[in-house]
């Protein structure tokens, strides 16, 4: 094998013939990974792993009494179950369920507190979700020597069995319809863009499951789910900055609150629900095509 | 002492929520299993919910939901657990994912779940050795 410098000094003289090369090199077999095999027998094992496990054991359990026992102590010390005297129920809570619905307009108090109040600590909660997200695509795609297998074949095609089938086909809209129903009536009723997302979310699990990963990433791309969450977290923050800046300005705003109880009412919180359900119910499903395919 | 355990009972849904958080923290600690390790802290996490939802709840008052015009606090619990525990939720869940994806990883590098086996072909690599 010639080293670099004397190729270059052949090349240069026009010694060197690169069409014979290229097919020189292109005619070598690729070379085959290795096949895995543990290089460790089981005796080794338990010898090196008991050096440290008394140790370790001691420590552990000690340290989970004691810190059962402060809990405990903790509990002890604090006021009683439902006590309407205790520490926590103090002017903020008066504030946010006297003046909560005149103030955002919604008569679920939870929900002007998450969507109005504080709202951009809903909006970081998002932004968990999504970078979760980010984080487990990277997982799933990073490059290395060993890439997640793409497990395609399914174990049991549950397509195949008539009476899934049908339970599923009558099903599925109904759970939809139920998240959608939970999502739109967030700041009526119990319920939300968390809750309501995830139950949307599952319907889409249900069928992913049912009619094969192939068949649901081919209803359901990625790019529609990635666009989906990416407008959802960008109509968030931009309106929640709008109502934020006005706010803080003294400046009239143009959302306003509405008639309490009605479905069109309490300004953006039913918008921002609607935009978190979309970004919980895509961040759910990806998740799950993640883990099932390595692929949405 | 004896006013510590009246105590406890009265609290007891807190108690639950401290044994629920020990019995995370022991399948943390013991569990040899990765995958045992992640479910060990949803348990966790639970425990924490169940507190902060216990605390929220004050006798004889209905759910924060302002309905037929009362908007006077002596008539509704504290909505500001809830929306608490809700923040908890999505944090934990999003952390389980993330920890999911990188206990994946982990298998399809090494294939074994065990901490003892990781744990000797680590020691074995950084020895030189191969996998």
């Amino acid at each position: 094998m010639p080293n670099e410098k004397n190729l270059l000094r052949r090349w240069l003289n026009g010694q060197v013939d690169w069409s014979a090369m290229l097919e020189q090199q292109q005619t070598e077999p690729p070379k085959a990974a290795a096949p895995y095999e543990p290089h460790w027998d089981a005796a080794d094992a338990r010898r090196a792993v008991r050096r440290g496990q008394w140790a370790y054991t001691t420590l552990a359990v000690a340290s989970c009494l004691l810190l059962a026992l402060f809990l405990l102590l903790t509990v002890a010390n604090l006021p009683p179950y439902g006590s309407d005297s205790a520490p926590t129920v103090n002017e903020v809570a008066q504030r946010y369920v006297e003046k909560g619905t005149e103030e955002t307009g919604a008569v679920n108090t939870v929900a002007g507190l998450i969507l109005d109040y504080r709202a951009f600590d809903t909006l970081g909660e998002s932004f968990v979700l999504f970078t979760a997200m980010c984080a487990v695509t990277m997982l799933m795609n990073a490059p290395g020597r060993r890439r997640v297998r793409k497990l395609d074949q399914d174990i049991v095609d549950y397509y195949q069995d008539p009476i899934i089938r049908t339970v599923c086909k009558m099903v599925i809209p109904i759970i939809l319809l139920f998240g959608i129903y939970i999502l739109l009536n967030g700041h009526l009723s119990p319920g939300g863009g968390f809750s309501g997302g995830a139950i949307m979310a599952s319907a889409l699990i249900i069928y992913a499951l049912v009619w094969g990963g192939e068949r649901a990433a081919k209803a359901i791309p990625a790019k529609t789910v990635r666009i989906i969450v990416l407008c959802a977290l960008g109509f968030y923050a931009c309106s929640k900055t709008y109502s934020f800046f006005t706010g803080s300005n003294h400046l009239p705003s143009i959302i306003s609150t509405g008639t309490p109880g009605r479905i069109l009412s309490a300004g953006l919180i039913l918008p921002l629900n609607v935009s978190v359900g979309f970004v919980v119910c895509c961040t759910m499903y990806s998740f799950y095509m993640y883990f099932r395919r390595g692929d949405v | 002492m004896n006013g510590m355990f009246s105590h406890l009972i009265e609290n007891y849904q807190a108690c639950v929520a401290v044994v629920l958080f020990a019995i995370g923290m022991c399948m943390l600690l013991f569990d040899k299993n990765l995958l045992k390790k992640v479910i060990g802290l949803d348990i966790m996490d639970s425990g924490t919910f169940l507190l902060l939802a216990d605390r929220g709840y004050i006798t004889g008052r209905s759910v924060p939901i302002i309905s037929d015009g009362v908007t006077d606090m002596a008539h509704y619990i504290n909505p500001l657990p809830a929306g608490l525990v809700l923040t908890g939720i999505v944090v934990s869940v999003s952390v389980s994912a993330l920890m999911l994806g990188l206990t994946i990883r982990i298998y399809n590098k090494y294939h074994t779940l065990n901490m003892d086996a990781l744990y000797l072909i680590m020691s074995n690599r950084r020895k030189g050795g191969r996998i």
